[in-house]
């Protein structure tokens, strides 16, 4: 088109039609049977090419790498689970240990204390005899100097009477003179 | 070599089996397609690189236009959507270089894509629902009365889609490679004719710039409204009932 061009400006869109050929060029007929034909081959060519060869690898190549994706997140999730899975058996096992521990605790403190307990009540017992004990030697004791009182005082009567009169009493009489007194 | 519709000239190159300029460019646009893809897959990479990543944005747009307006079942057609839309796409580019042959200029060619869009529909359309296939014709929630009426309607633009699916490619690749040639022509005329009006040349130069730009829109715009037009009336053929 840049030949050197002698022709007006104006001129060069309708009247460059007359130079090249008779009818507009899409219109020529004559064209359209081949075009059509190689249309045909070309595009049965490209659809079978296209569809059996480049789709089935580029889809192929799209879906390899969601598929890749969708797994690594499939895994990445169960790994989630798994570790959250792991943190709830730890602090379970946390929580039983921690019970368990303080149930031994609780029964250790509770033997021990019974155990305590009976020494205690064993010490006590045998405490309450040896008292028991002591209080009836006491009270024997008692008794058996009570029992010497009466003698004494018949004896020291005895004495002071002596020495007041310079007899000493019968011993019939003091021992009345006793139960007088006592009575 | 002046004449802006002279880019449109069919011209014989192997006479005896018909093979034409036309022929070579289809052909050219058909390996173009299928060898750049190949070439742009052959890593099969996971992590695509800038060839792989135009192919897989292809695939990935065509895919998204044709299930947006069809639903999964429309992915059947993909192969045949796809090819049409890089086939198109690829005959609009093409003929954005100088000199190059611009395939989708031609009417027989885009009537014969439309044909074959409108036949797919056609033919699908009665295989797959039989004779619920012309409930196209008839939509639902129309009164009695008006049926008649609108079902002319409906044949009527039915009819004339393949029509103006073609027309509208042909016309809009036509017209803008002749504008583009009328005004890279009056650059030369007006360079020539004088040294008062050849400071007047830049002018239709700028002009051609920027329809060329325009040109690459459009070439890009039209294979992607064949391709939308393509899918819609696919979903006919899949969906008949409205």
């Amino acid at each position: 088109m840049a030949q050197a061009q002698t022709t007006q400006a104006g001129t060069e869109a309708h009247g460059g039609a007359h130079a090249a050929d008779a009818t507009f060029p899409p219109f020529a007929t004559e064209t359209f049977a081949g075009q059509i034909i190689w249309l045909a081959i070309t595009f049965v060519v490209l659809y079978t090419l296209l569809s059996k060869l480049v789709l089935p690898r580029l889809s192929g190549i799209i879906e390899n790498r969601r598929a890749l994706i969708a797994k690594d997140l499939d895994e990445a999730a169960a790994m989630k689970t798994r570790a959250e899975e792991a943190g709830s058996a730890y602090e379970k096992a946390l929580a039983e240990a921690k019970g368990r521990a303080q149930a031994l605790a609780q029964e250790t403190r509770a033997k021990l204390a019974a155990e305590s307990d009976a020494k205690r009540k064993a010490l006590e017992a045998d405490l309450n005899k040896r008292l028991a004990e002591a209080e009836a030697t006491i009270a024997a004791k008692k008794t058996e100097a009570m029992g010497h009182v009466r003698g004494i005082a018949a004896e020291t009567a005895t004495a002071i009477v002596e020495r007041l009169t310079g007899k000493a009493p019968a011993p019939q009489v003091v021992e009345a003179a006793l139960d007088q007194t006592k009575a | 070599m002046a004449s802006p519709i002279e880019q449109f000239q069919v011209k014989p190159i192997i006479p005896i089996i018909n093979f034409t300029n036309s022929s070579l460019f289809m052909i050219g646009a058909a390996g173009l397609i299928v060898g750049g893809l190949l070439y742009a897959t052959r890593k099969r990479a996971l992590v695509p690189g800038r060839a792989q990543s135009v192919a897989e944005i292809l695939h990935d747009f065509v895919a998204t236009t044709l299930t947006d307006t069809t639903g999964r079942e429309g992915m059947k057609f993909f192969p045949f959507v796809f090819s049409l839309f890089m086939f198109v796409l690829t005959a609009n580019l093409l003929g954005m270089i100088p000199g190059f042959f611009t395939v989708t200029s031609q009417i027989v060619v885009t009537f014969a894509l439309a044909f074959l869009v409108i036949g797919t529909v056609i033919i699908y359309g009665f295989v797959a629902h039989g004779l619920h296939f012309l409930h196209l014709f008839t939509p639902s929630g129309v009164p009695g009365w008006l049926l008649p009426f609108i079902t002319v309607i409906e044949i009527i633009s039915f009819l004339s889609r393949p029509i103006s699916l073609s027309l509208r490619l042909f016309a809009n690749m036509l017209a803008g490679h002749i504008a583009l040639k009328v005004f890279g022509g009056f650059v030369v005329s007006l360079g020539t004719a004088g040294i008062g009006i050849a400071l007047l040349s830049p002018l239709p130069l700028l002009m051609a710039v920027g329809l060329t730009a325009l040109e690459f829109l459009v070439a890009a715009l039209q294979a992607y409204v064949f391709t939308v037009l393509t899918c819609i009336y696919l979903n006919d053929a899949l969906h008949p009932g409205h």
